[in-house]
């Protein structure tokens, strides 16, 4: 490793300015091209997202109305909804590919997969990922991966139904319930297949944003997506493998009658041979990779919200270098605090209370970017487009679910509403839905610079007002569920008559899920229908100040005609005056990165 | 390890942009950052065999009584052939060093000779480990379980020494007929019998005064305890079974977890290195072809030494937890 392997300077940034004959498989299928490859994942995860709400439209509906009949459960689950009543293994199969689905399909793959992808090369200024074949490669392993886990749907038995966590023994023994045979075999199978696409997508993420950027652009004038997408990356290489472990170990479990994670097991009076095992090594290693797995899927929306917000309110984000190390401590942070997950797994009571310090440590980046949003939002000139709806949408989501974090990361008050509705509510709203406002406001922002056309403004006001409405409308009254007492996961709470009073509020729960879900359709309407029919953009629709926009709307291979621009300043230079007051650049109150210093400039501290 | 970061003109912009601030190709960062994943995963595993075992550390197994064997030779040589094979995995990283360097300086002769030691030194370390896999899952002495799954072992009250099933049991004819496929019997199937049964080995317990059983569990100066005649006797009426070798559900050396800790972590440790062989001789022809001389470099060398170096340092710790502690 001596800098004499280096004579030959390879010059990969500039080696893919010329344009190639492409065919339509090259384009569009085995594309090599980032902006290709992000939409390949935008849309693929669409489809599982599509997937995955349905599935919790259908479970709510069980929940509000338990036991009753509906023609729409015989027409999509057929057997398994005999005269139209959703059986129990449907249910927790359902409950189990939902979770699977949104957190690892549509917020890992087509959350950061997109946007990394689209943003990482566009924004540092290069021409293409370091690798395109491997970028290529991560995205058709998702495919399969996703096709694999849609086809776990139709096998006989049913879909893997431990719970997306899938704890052993549930998961482990083929005879513990229909959903555990087939459908978890092909659930583990896809999952490795997904890791490993991961692994590809997230090398690639994390190196070009060391090596590609372009002349000028230092870590410091990163644009905040930048890091979020780098850091994001960083966590995926350090926490996805150890699921690996546990997945294979997993595997070994099931399919070749090794112990790890089995003892002392009896079905049906029969003993098995299992012994010395322990569920809670699973625990151990799953919540390992499934911690920090929150932050993968919040950090890019976290990200996207900083760009969002700063180019809105037509003001720098506030205190840049604050959010780069909040994000930076909440990385560093995410991988020490697994525990908090187990507090009722039998712990002793002293390791959970240094795991209850170090969550509640979590506390403090986070209030720092919440924070940092207000006093970027404070005094703006908000241009209330939906892209920054959603964005504003996010902070108070994150806001709100964030302090029933500070509940549930202390391990005596955690125990009284474990396992119930109330956690279900905190996390849906700090990671599931702050985590999808982030994937819609990166939509309608970036959709101009993907597809060349404008969204439907109007169409995106309707939407995000329904959706914001009807997402407190689900999970506010949830919390009061939970606390309650009401179970998580549990097919119907008939059984026990002191939550027959919450009857109504489920049934309000799901009238609210299901309009929140009709109001997804509007947005899928405006997506495909803008795609082709949409405004056609101008260069920098949002008079935006980061590289994308100064790349010509038409895509080619290799971004930028001629010499790639380079970085004078960092990102945020809106509305910014000389000595003299006026604007910059005259009449402009924005002045894009690649643009040099005036001479009575001073920079920005960043 | 680069001493000093090539930037080009002014050191203040080492992460300016425009550069590699690391001093590194993407491949060979793509190469370092996969590593610490593989790490990881690596680091999964032996923290799961770590929980396993602190959790039955009275009763572990001890690895200086198990790997006892050298190929050929019959004897007790504990750790001898494992340190063989430790020592064989370095040096192969030796002659990988020695691959990089003689690539830097573009003696395309010497990168082929070095990279052949290293493919032979990890051919061997791979035929080796299969062997060791061999003679464990043959097993020597032979075992007991009880109903409670634990294993009961064998020791000669006069020299101290392990006792064989062999040694002792007695051998009780049975009119067990041996089938073949032409005899027109419908059979599944059924795993293969252990060479005595358990009222075999019962009786020649009985039998013979000499023979002591030890349990799983560690005396205070760290070895197993070995019982009495008296409790010998009255121990052998719990088992249920005779168990030779060792597989993934059971072995005649202890823990359950033991046997499947042994064969998943350097069963995936042996598949890293044989896929490194793999990669290896691809790389050896393509030097042989002369692909790295037309394209100025040895870096694919450098990079999959990198790895090559990876694993042997997960083998440094996988031996380490395995056989040392």
């Amino acid at each position: 490793m001596s800098a004499t392997a280096h004579a030959h300077v390879d010059d990969h940034a500039h080696d893919h300015g010329h344009h190639h004959k492409e065919t339509f498989v090259t384009k569009y299928i085995f594309s090599q091209d980032h902006k290709m490859i992000s939409k390949q994942y935008l849309i693929t995860g669409l489809i599982m997202g599509i997937i995955g709400i349905a599935m919790s439209l259908l479970f709510r509906m069980q929940l509000a109305w338990p036991g009753e009949s509906f023609p729409i459960f015989e027409a999509l689950l057929g057997k398994w909804a005999p005269d139209g009543v959703m059986d129990a293994d449907i249910y927790l199969a359902l409950v189990t590919i939902h979770g699977t689905i949104m957190v690892f399909f549509v917020l890992t793959a087509g959350l950061s997969g997109t946007f990394s992808n689209l943003l990482i090369p566009l924004q540092i200024g290069a021409r293409d990922m370091a690798s395109g074949f491997l970028n290529m490669l991560s995205y058709w392993m998702f495919f399969t991966s996703s096709v694999i886990m849609v086809i776990s749907l139709f096998v006989e038995a049913g879909p893997a139904a431990a719970g997306w966590t899938i704890y052993p023994p549930l998961s482990a023994l083929p005879m513990a319930q229909p959903g555990s045979g087939m459908g978890m075999t092909l659930w583990l199978v896809s999952m490795a297949i997904f890791i490993a696409s991961s692994l590809l997508g997230s090398l690639n993420y994390i190196v070009t944003v060391i090596n590609l950027r372009t002349k000028g652009m230092s870590m410091t004038r990163l644009p905040l997506t930048i890091w979020a997408f780098f850091v994001t990356a960083i966590i995926g290489v350090i926490s996805f493998p150890v699921l690996l472990s546990a997945a294979l170990l997993l595997i070994m479990d099931r399919s070749f009658g090794t112990s790890f994670f089995l003892s002392d097991i009896f079905i049906q009076g029969e003993v098995l041979h299992y012994q010395g095992g322990s569920p809670v090594l699973y625990e151990h290693l799953f919540w390992f990779l499934g911690h920090p797995e929150v932050y993968i899927v919040l950090l890019p929306a976290l990200g996207i919200t900083s760009e969002v917000m700063s180019t809105n309110a037509r003001k720098p984000i506030f205190g840049y270098r604050a959010m780069v190390a909040s994000i930076l401590a909440i990385a560093f942070l995410s991988t020490i605090v697994w525990g908090h997950h187990m507090f009722i797994s039998g712990m002793n009571p002293f390791l959970g209370s240094v795991f209850t310090f170090t969550t509640l440590l979590i506390a403090i980046p986070s209030a720092v970017k919440a924070f940092n949003y207000i006093t970027t939002l404070w005094k703006g000139n908000l241009q209330l487009n939906p892209a920054m709806l959603f964005s504003i949408g996010l902070v108070s989501t994150f806001i709100t679910g964030g302090l029933t974090g500070i509940i549930l990361g202390d391990s005596t008050l955690d125990i009284n509403v474990h396992d119930t509705y109330f956690v279900v509510a905190h996390f849906h709203l700090v990671m599931g839905i702050s985590a999808l406002y982030g994937l819609f406001a990166g939509v309608y922002h970036w959709f101009p610079k993907m597809f060349k056309r404008m969204m439907n403004k109007n169409l995106g006001y309707v939407h995000f007002w329904v959706t914001a409405v009807c997402a407190y409308g689900v999970f506010f009254p949830m919390h009061f569920v939970g606390m309650a007492g009401v179970p998580r996961r549990y097919y119907q709470n008939t059984a026990f008559p002191m939550f027959d009073e919450l009857t109504d509020v489920n049934v309000l729960i799901t009238v609210f899920a299901l309009i929140a879900g009709a109001a997804q359709l509007v947005f899928l309407y405006n997506f495909v229908h803008s795609m082709f029919y949409g405004k056609p953009t101008v260069q920098n629709p949002w008079n935006s100040n980061t590289l994308e926009w100064t790349a010509p709307i038409e895509h080619f291979h290799g971004n930028w005609e001629g010499e790639i621009p380079h970085v004078h300043r960092w990102a945020y230079d809106y509305s910014k005056t000389l000595p003299n007051g006026e604007y910059v650049i005259k009449g402009q109150d924005f002045v894009p990165q690649n643009v040099p210093l005036h001479k009575d400039e001073e920079e920005l501290n960043h | 390890m680069d001493t000093t970061i090539s930037t080009g003109a002014e050191e203040e912009s080492v992460w300016g942009g425009g550069n590699r601030p690391l001093g590194a190709s993407y491949g060979k960062l793509m190469m370092w950052f996969f590593i610490v994943s593989d790490a990881l995963t690596f680091s999964g595993f032996l923290a799961s065999y770590g929980f396993s075992r602190f959790k039955f550390i009275e009763t572990w197994p001890i690895a200086d009584e198990v790997f006892t064997h050298v190929p050929f030779v019959h004897g007790n040589f504990p750790m001898y052939y494992v340190a063989f094979m430790t020592f064989i995995l370095i040096m192969s990283s030796v002659t990988m060093v020695l691959a990089v360097d003689a690539g830097h300086r573009m003696m395309k002769n010497r990168v082929i000779l070095y990279m052949f030691l290293t493919i032979i030194g990890g051919a061997i370390f791979v035929g080796s480990q299969a062997w060791e896999w061999a003679t464990f899952i043959k097993g020597d002495y032979g075992a007991l379980e009880t109903k409670g799954g634990r294993i009961l072992q064998f020791v000669k009250a006069d020299t101290g020494d392990r006792a064989a099933l062999a040694d002792f049991a007695e051998v009780i004819p049975t009119e067990r007929e041996t089938l073949g496929r032409s005899d027109g019997f419908w059979f599944s199937s059924e795993s293969s019998l252990p060479t005595y049964s358990l009222e075999e080995v019962k009786q020649g317990f009985l039998a013979n005064p000499n023979i002591l059983i030890r349990t799983e569990t560690l005396n205070e100066e760290g070895e197993k305890t070995l019982l009495t005649r008296e409790e010998s006797l009255a121990k052998i009426k719990d088992a249920t079974l005779v168990v030779e070798g060792a597989n993934l559900i059971r072995n005649e050396y202890g823990s359950r977890l033991f046997a499947d800790f042994f064969f998943f972590i350097t069963g995936f440790h042996g598949f890293h290195v044989f896929s490194g062989v793999v990669i290896n001789v691809i790389i050896f022809f393509n030097i042989i072809l002369g692909t790295y001389e037309r394209r100025g470099h040895y870096e694919m060398v450098e990079k999959v030494g990198l790895y090559w170096h990876f694993v042997d340092l997960v083998w440094v710790f996988v031996f380490t937890f395995f056989y040392l502690v």
